[in-house]
Parts: C-alpha cells; sequence; structure tokens
C-alpha cells in the first residue's frame, strides 16, 4: 500500500481483545482500514477466552469446555489479522487516559500517546463484588480470580475452597474446579430458589444455555446452597478458617476452608468511557451505572462501545456487539458498512436473557446496607461501613462528598470493588435510592501510573 | 502437587522450574507462573496492607484491584498477576529501608 493511501485511511484504535473487541477488528479489516488493538493480556482472548501463557499444553476442549470451538476461532481469527499484517496489536498494554483525541498508553517502559479519530471501547467486566465481613483478609478472591488461576495457570487459590455469591459464573466456576481436582467445600448462593424462578421467562430466551447451567449446577450436588444468608469469613492472621452462614431455613452453618471466592455477576468496566465524556445512566435491573449509547454502540464524539463493558450481554453478545460497533463506525466514516439487521435481532434476543440472569441473581442490597458498622467496605484503604454511614450524617448522601470524607472510592481500585455497595449503604442512611446517590467521577490515570512515567511521556 | 504457600497446581505441572529469591530465600516456579502464582507457591502472602494488619495475596488476578504488587530488591514496584516471573528475580514482602 502506498504512503498516500496509509495516511488517508482513518485510524480506528479499538482498548480491548475479548470477543467484542476481536470481532470489531475483524469487520473494520473486512472492510480496508487498519485497525490498532490494545490489551493488557500478552495473548488476546479476554476475560471468557484467556489465553494460558505459551508452552502450556491444555487443549481448547480443557480450558473451555462447550465453548472451546468458539474459542478456537476467535483466537485463530486475531492470530491470522496479525500474522497477515491487517491490524496492529499492542499486548501488554494498558490505556490510563484518554484526552484530546489520543489514548495514554503504559508499557513496561513508560507511557506513550496513540492518536485515534474513532475510538471503539470493549473493556469488558469485571466481578461485581459485595462485602462480606473477613473479606479483607489474604486468601480471600473474585470469582473471576479462581477462574483465572486455573485457566491460566493451572492452580487453586487454596485447598479447600468455599464460594459464595450469585450468578452463572459462581457455578461454572464451582463446576470447573471441582472437575480440575480442586477441593470445593460449599457454593453458597444468597438468591433464593423463588427468585431464581422468577428469572425463567426471560432465561428461556436460551434454552441451551439454560441447561448447561442446571446440568453443572448437579455437578455441585449438594455443596450447592440457595437463599443462603452470610454472614461472615472467619479469619486468623493466615487467611480464612471458616465461613458462617445460615440456610434458607435459618440455621447456622460453619464450613472449615482456606479460601473463599466472590461475586455477585459482573460490574461493567466503564472508567475509559468516562474519561471520555459518555453520559450515564443508572440501571435498577443490573444494579449499576452504565454508559450511554445507541443500539450500535455510538456513544457521540467518535466514541463506540461494545461489549460487556456497555451492556452485561455475555460472550456471545459481545461478539455481536462488536460487529456492530465497528459496522456504525464504517457507517460513519462515509465507508461501507456491514448490514445491521440480524446483528441487533440477535442482541435483542440476547438481552432478554440477560434481564432474565439478573432477574434470577440480584444484587444481595438487603445484606449490604444491613452490614455491621466494623465491616471493611473498600479493602484497599479498610474504609468501614461505619465511616460511610458517619460521612453521611457530616456531608450528606452524595457519592462524590462521602468520597472525600471518608476516602471510599479513592484508593487504588479506584472504587471498582466499593462503590456499588457504598452506594447502598449512602442511600440507606440517607433515606433515598442508590441512583440518587450519583456516582463517583471517573478519573486518570485509571490504573496507577508511575510518575517517572508520566513525566517522560512522549 | 501441595505447596508451602496458598496454591494447589491442578495441572501444568511439566514446566521447567525457575529460580527467584522472595525476601532473601530462595524459592523456585515454574516457568510460565506469574509473579503471584509463584511467590504463592512458596508463601501466604505478596505484601502487607498500609492501612490494616492483614496481608495481602491479591484479589482480582486480571489487574482491576491492584492488591498484588510486590516490590523488588531493585527497581519497580511489579503487578504480581500480570508479570511473568523471571529467573534470578528478586522480590520482597515489605517495602525496601530506603523507601520514604
Ligand atoms: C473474570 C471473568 C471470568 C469470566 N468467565 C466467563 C466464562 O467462563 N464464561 C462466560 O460465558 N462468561 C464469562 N465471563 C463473562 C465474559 O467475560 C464476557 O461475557 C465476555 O468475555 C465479554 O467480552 P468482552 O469482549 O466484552 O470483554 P472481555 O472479554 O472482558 O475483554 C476485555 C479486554 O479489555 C482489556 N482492557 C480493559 N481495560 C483495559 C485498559 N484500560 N487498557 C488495556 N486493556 C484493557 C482487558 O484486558 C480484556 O482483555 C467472565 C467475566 C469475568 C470478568
Ligand atoms: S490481583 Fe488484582 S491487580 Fe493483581
Amino acid at each position: 500500500m502506498t504512503a498516500a493511501r496509509e495516511a488517508s485511511r482513518p485510524k480506528v484504535v479499538i482498548v480491548g481483545a475479548g470477543p467484542a473487541g476481536m470481532r470489531a477488528a475483524e469487520t473494520l479489516v473486512g472492510a480496508g482500514l487498519h485497525p490498532v488493538i490494545i490489551d493488557e493480556g500478552a495473548r488476546a482472548g479476554g476475560q471468557i477466552y484467556r489465553r494460558p501463557p505459551e508452552g502450556f499444553t491444555r487443549s481448547p476442549e480443557q480450558l473451555y469446555g462447550s465453548e472451546a470451538a468458539k474459542a478456537r476461532a476467535l483466537h485463530a481469527l486475531f492470530d491470522r489479522m496479525a500474522a497477515d499484517g491487517l491490524l496492529t496489536h499492542h499486548p501488554r498494554r494498558s490505556v490510563v487516559a484518554v484526552r484530546d483525541g489520543q489514548l495514554h498508553v503504559l508499557a513496561e517502559n513508560g507511557v506513550q500517546a496513540i492518536g485515534y479519530d474513532r475510538l471503539i471501547l470493549a473493556t469488558g467486566a469485571s466481578d461485581r463484588v459485595a462485602p462480606v465481613p473477613g473479606w479483607q483478609s489474604a486468601g480471600v478472591y473474585s470469582l473471576g480470580a479462581a477462574q483465572i488461576a486455573l485457566k491460566a495457570q493451572g492452580v487453586a487459590l487454596g485447598r479447600r475452597i468455599v464460594l459464595m455469591g450469585t450468578g452463572p459464573l459462581l457455578t461454572l466456576v464451582g463446576a470447573q474446579l471441582l472437575k480440575a481436582g480442586a477441593q470445593v467445600a460449599a457454593v453458597l448462593d444468597t438468591s433464593p430458589w423463588h427468585q431464581q424462578m422468577k428469572g425463567l421467562p426471560g432465561l428461556a430466551a436460551r434454552p441451551a444455555v439454560m441447561l448447561r447451567g442446571l446440568v453443572l449446577r448437579a455437578r455441585l450436588g449438594t455443596r450447592y446452597r440457595a437463599g443462603v444468608v452470610l454472614e461472615r469469613i472467619e479469619t486468623d492472621p493466615d487467611g480464612p478458617v471458616a465461613v458462617r452462614w445460615r440456610d434458607s431455613g435459618g440455621r447456622e452453618n460453619r464450613t472449615e476452608c482456606d479460601m473463599v471466592g466472590m461475586g455477585w455477576h459482573l460490574r461493567a468496566e466503564t472508567h475509559l468511557a468516562d474519561l471520555t465524556g459518555c453520559a450515564f445512566s443508572y440501571d435498577r435491573q443490573w444494579h449499576q451505572w452504565l454508559p450511554q449509547a445507541d443500539r450500535l454502540g455510538r456513544a457521540g464524539n467518535g466514541i463506540y462501545l461494545a461489549g460487556d463493558g456497555v451492556r452485561l450481554l455475555g460472550a456471545d453478545g459481545a461478539e455481536t456487539a462488536g460487529r456492530l460497533a465497528a459496522a456504525a463506525c464504517l457507517a460513519d466514516l462515509g465507508r461501507q458498512a456491514p448490514a445491521v439487521d440480524a446483528g441487533l435481532r440477535e442482541l435483542a434476543r440476547l438481552e432478554r436473557f440477560a434481564r432474565g440472569v439478573s432477574r434470577a441473581f440480584p444484587w444481595p442490597a438487603a445484606m449490604t446496607r444491613g452490614l455491621p458498622d466494623d465491616t471493611i467496605v473498600c479493602r484497599c484503604e479498610n474504609v468501614t461501613a461505619g465511616m460511610v454511614r458517619a460521612s453521611v450524617a457530616l456531608g450528606g448522601g452524595e457519592a462524590n462528598r462521602v468520597k472525600s470524607l471518608s476516602r471510599l472510592g479513592m484508593g487504588r481500585c479506584q472504587g471498582r470493588y466499593c462503590q456499588l455497595a457504598g452506594a447502598d449503604l449512602v442511600a440507606a442512611q440517607a433515606g433515598c435510592s442508590p441512583d440518587a446517590v450519583g456516582r463517583f467521577r471517573g478519573q486518570a490515570p485509571v490504573r496507577p501510573t508511575p510518575i517517572g512515567a508520566l513525566l517522560h511521556e512522549g | 502437587m501441595i505447596s508451602d504457600g496458598r496454591i494447589v497446581r491442578l495441572a501444568e505441572r511439566d514446566r521447567p522450574p525457575v529460580r527467584f529469591s522472595l525476601d532473601g530465600v530462595p524459592c523456585h516456579a515454574l516457568e510460565g507462573d506469574t509473579v503471584l502464582t509463584a511467590v504463592l507457591a512458596s508463601a501466604r502472602a505478596v505484601r502487607v496492607s498500609e492501612f490494616g494488619p492483614e496481608p495481602r495475596a491479591g484479589f482480582c488476578l486480571m489487574g482491576a484491584c491492584q492488591d498484588c504488587w510486590v516490590w523488588q530488591e531493585e527497581g519497580p514496584r511489579l503487578r504480581a498477576c500480570s508479570m511473568p516471573i523471571a529467573e534470578g528475580m528478586r522480590l520482597r514482602t515489605l517495602p525496601p529501608e530506603d523507601w520514604p
């Protein structure tokens, strides 16, 4: 290609090489563009299709189970596009800020600026976590962490494991750990059966997926308990020693363990969307703030959002959303864009299913509102529920005021793991709903960045 | 395979060994381990919390929580869950003495 033609091609940058980012890249390449795709991972794949380091030997069937064919297809597609020079892949790099049409990208040797004409954010999600007394202890992990350890490293994070929370990942991780030979003592679901039944009409939009979930759940046997009330994680200076919980009949239980995995479905990763100035709205069903975009993922100002970072539709939905966002981008650039009708219909079906999931496996708002005062809510800086409540008494029920008074959300995770529970506590104390509390404003850098790297930015 | 640390290796055990040190004690891990896996194969934590009594051993393993930062004898701190272990790394769970 001549330099002149190269220069005339608009520069589209994609952040995130999960299913959404990879399909967006494919669609852009198909239209003759050369996208740049940036991801923190060493190899493209994202969360569900995360690949172990080179030299590991388990097959995709062992790693991804029923989703192995999809994983193979996506990895092969991406590796082929990269090998053929159809895109530029920047692995092991974190986008830490977005400003004036430029991404600030942290690599091992410092921060680099990468300009874009259009930006597709496919940043995925992380576990939606609720505090449980004792969760700050070493040896308590997110459910996703337990899965990543198994998938990418072939290890269990403890000898005797208790999983707690709710959602598809709870059952899945339990079944995956058992199959791999880990000792799983209990899988404690805070959603009661009658609540799970309410999700059925939505879940029926994907009967095969629902059935697969039930089969996995059956493999857990009596380890799986629904409608559990979590009391606390008992710890010694070394880590967890047991979980105290009550069953659906109110009976007290104590399960010994040395590792806990926790998660209540997913929380969209929205920090970069926030920095680009996207509007947000509170979604009551998902119990979180989500960036706003049109059906194709257009968020305005040349920004497009795709995948779990904007709507929690799962991996298949992420593939479709990635294609649609790229199609919108191409149309806006005045280029030939692929048809979108079939993709939009598919998204509508997946949306019905996802609504069923959110109904069946809700955020444990009653639990977070009732946390004892000495429970740590921010595990970065050990801010307690009592400190959050006291800051409401002092400064009122607005998220950013609570943040500056209590330091909630100021720690190294930047509020990713405390904001939702914090908003519940504030809402309960101020007598309003969590959306009236507002949300923490996103701040750059979205990942800790050494001062030296920022000073030498070039 | 049970270790002295936190983790249990369930698969991918036939990888070449890598030597490193933690708080001056020689340890070994396997090629392809992250720094976090390597440390937790031998120890119960990667650092001590600045805000409370508990040791910390990572939380998310996906670069989102920053709970897993570990010190080196020299050079910058590492995010243990996303950095591969390398032969000869010298790690420590406490900040070096000259850290302000
Ligand atoms: C830990 C975890 C485990 C999961 N496991 C399963 C599972 O087993 N089965 C299932 O059906 N679903 C699973 N899910 C849900 C699943 O992740 C999604 O449905 C699917 O992967 C979403 O695809 P995506 O492309 O939107 O995002 P992801 O696959 O999450 O990809 C997002 C990518 O963006 C990158 N990224 C984010 N921020 C930055 C930044 N600032 N700089 C650089 N790169 C960045 C990340 O490194 C990541 O690779 C899991 C989710 C999580 C969080
Ligand atoms: S464990 Fe969360 S960033 Fe490493």
